[in-house]
């Protein structure tokens, strides 16, 4: 079911079949709508030559990281006599993006295919799609449609007498946000606790159990047999120069018309935000503007407002792509307050793994509670931006960066608005640290 | 232990769908699914889990206390989860969460007398496009309204 109303301006490559009038996502309807014959184009294909397709279409990693998925797959040792393993990344859980559920809702076996091109490139002969528990309607949906796939033949062994086995299960995870980030997911997927692990080695050459595994988001493999159709270099036009085609884009917070959209990379902010979403709700000045998800730095409306949706805009500005979550926030918005309950998220969702996150998320939520309760003084707003500092970089996943990086870029953007919340003037220091803690 | 029909072929599945010898993947799905059948995880389900899944006790006990989703009491038969982060929180969703809770005259992870609600403040669910949201059991519902959700509790509270 689609949940919002298609735009004009959206460029339909992954999400084409969903808007055709009665498609249902059911093998037949896939099939009807030239569905697995992608996957047998790449059995024709040498491993080397679909690599060499998805590296042409400048396809990056969907799930926020935006590393090149053609190169991520040539690291796979497909020498190895380790057996190899494709899992998809359906973690969906940094808040703003809700794409994923898009595409598994309504055309799971678009999935299915990009996970088969996938282990007929690295010979995996086992697939795992992780979706986050709270999904589990997804999950219903999935594997129904990987018992449909079963049915007619597109599972097995000896796939339609093309000699590739290929089995796919879904797997259910039970509540981490954690688990989105990679290692984690496999430590989940492995039956642990969510705790990141050290790279290197990376999932590629040692990743499920230990051996080769090809490791994407939902919308990354979603978007591998759309590239084998129209060719890599069709598909990387569809962007611009270092992103190719399209991107799910979740416009969330105070838009007039929030849904998600397929935009292609490059799109310019200007447009997504005053036609595809009907402009900031209620006309006002669009105050504030996270690119994707939760975990990126904020740019303050007039930085966003001439950007473009590509990785490369966005980090000349000082922030990133990411999932493809927008967060736009209006003049009325309490910028501590947003502060806060993005920080109050990483404190639950950090694993307690590493020191520097476990407890700088959480010194910086009592802080940031302080301040936005009005009891803090001038020198908890350093502090603030000195500790989340101190955290970029210092910690075994990005789960420490993704706490840091929206909070230092608030704190330094709209300083301002933590002063004007201050108890005291602001030359007037000093809370000593015991009582931060009676405050916790 | 005995469970559903259902819940047995479900586990005979789970055990399958993993290589020799890595029966502990299915550890969280196991829990995760027998969680809903018995209301709760019981000390009785660990000890089941880990003998079928063929792994120690404690490999079961130690993921039950990290992922939020597993729980050792039992829920509400209609677990009410309202999203209060940042997507939900710009259009509402803190405002819903204290309506539901007034309402229902509980609190964060608090189940009512009956037993028939219980209330969760929760991390972003994925609706974010959507909002606010508020998931009931495993159902989402999407642009929720004071009123709306007050009619979607009154017609779960009626018997059926």
């Amino acid at each position: 079911m689609l949940f919002n109303e298609p735009h004009p301006l959206e460029t339909r490559v992954l999400t084409k079949r969903m808007h055709e009038p009665g498609y249902n996502g059911t093998v037949e309807a896939y099939e009807r709508y030239g569905g697995y014959k992608q996957f047998l184009k790449a059995v024709e294909m040498t491993p080397d030559d679909i690599i060499g397709e998805v590296k042409t279409s400048n396809l990056r990693g969907r799930g926020g990281a935006g590393f090149p998925t053609g190169m991520k797959w040539g690291f796979v040792p497909r020498q190895s006599p380790k057996p190899k393993y494709i899992v998809v990344n359906g973690d969906e859980s940094e808040p703003g993006t809700c794409k994923d559920r898009v595409l598994i809702e309504n055309d799971p076996h678009l999935l299915i295919e990009g996970c088969l091109i996938a282990a007929r490139v690295v010979g995996a002969e086992r697939g795992y799609v992780y979706i986050r528990g709270e999904y589990r309607y997804l999950i219903d949906i999935m594997e129904r449609a990987i018992d449909e796939a079963y049915r007619a033949g597109w599972l097995g062994k000896n796939i339609k007498g093309t000699g590739i086995n290929f089995d796919l299960r879904a797997h259910s995870g039970a509540g981490a946000y954690e688990c989105g980030e990679e290692s984690a997911l496999l430590e989940s997927l492995e039956g642990k606790r969510g705790n990141p692990r050290i790279r290197p080695p990376f999932p590629a050459v040692a990743g499920l159990y230990a051996s080769p595994t090809v490791l994407n988001n939902v919308e990354t493999f979603a978007a591998v047999p759309s590239i084998l159709e129209m060719g890599g270099k069709a598909w990387a036009d569809l962007g611009i120069e270092k992103a190719g085609g399209t991107k799910l884009t979740c416009l969330t917070g105070h838009f007039n018309k929030p849904g998600v959209y397929e935009l292609t990379l490059g799109f310019p902010v200007e447009k997504m935000i005053n036609e595809v979403g009907g402009g900031v709700r209620g006309g006002r000045k669009m105050k504030a503007f996270i690119p994707g998800g939760s975990s990126c730095p904020v740019l303050t409306g007039d930085e966003a407002w001439p950007l473009n949706m590509d990785y490369d805009s966005m980090a000349k500005a000082g922030s990133m792509l990411g999932s493809g979550g927008v967060i736009l926030m209006d003049e009325t918005t309490d910028m501590v307050k947003a502060a806060l309950r993005i920080m109050h998220f990483y404190a639950h969702e950090s694993c307690g793994w590493c020191i520097p996150c476990r407890e700088g998320t959480a010194w910086l939520k009592k802080l940031l509670t302080r301040l936005d309760a009005g009891s803090g003084s001038a020198r908890d707003i350093d502090l603030v931006g000195d500790l989340a500092k101190n955290m970029l970089g210092r910690t075994f996943c990005p789960l420490g960066d993704a706490a840091a990086l929206p909070t230092m870029s608030i704190v330094k953007k709209f300083r301002h608005e933590f002063e004007a919340k201050l108890s005291r003037p602001v030359s007037v220091p000093v809370t000593s640290p015991d009582q931060l803690v009676s405050l916790g | 232990m005995t469970f559903s029909p259902d819940l047995e072929a479900r586990f005979e599945k789970l055990v399958a769908s993993y290589p020799e010898g890595r029966t502990r993947s299915a550890v969280i799905p196991m829990l995760m699914y027998a969680q809903d059948e018995l209301g709760a995880v019981t000390p009785e389900l660990v000890a089941e889990v880990a003998k079928r899944c063929k792994v120690p006790p404690i490999q079961v006990e130690e993921v039950i206390g990290y992922y939020s989703m597993l729980h050792r009491k039992p829920q509400g038969k209609y677990h009410v989860q309202v999203c209060t982060n940042i997507s939900c929180l710009l259009v509402g969703g803190e405002e819903l969460y204290h309506h539901a809770s007034k309402k229902l005259g509980i609190g964060h992870k608090q189940t009512t007398a009956d037993g028939i609600f219980s209330l969760e403040e929760v991390e972003c669910m994925g609706a974010c496009s959507w909002a606010p949201a508020v998931e009931i059991n495993y159902d989402f519902h999407h642009h929720v309204t004071a009123e709306k959700l007050d009619v979607l509790l009154d017609s779960l509270k009626k018997p059926q």
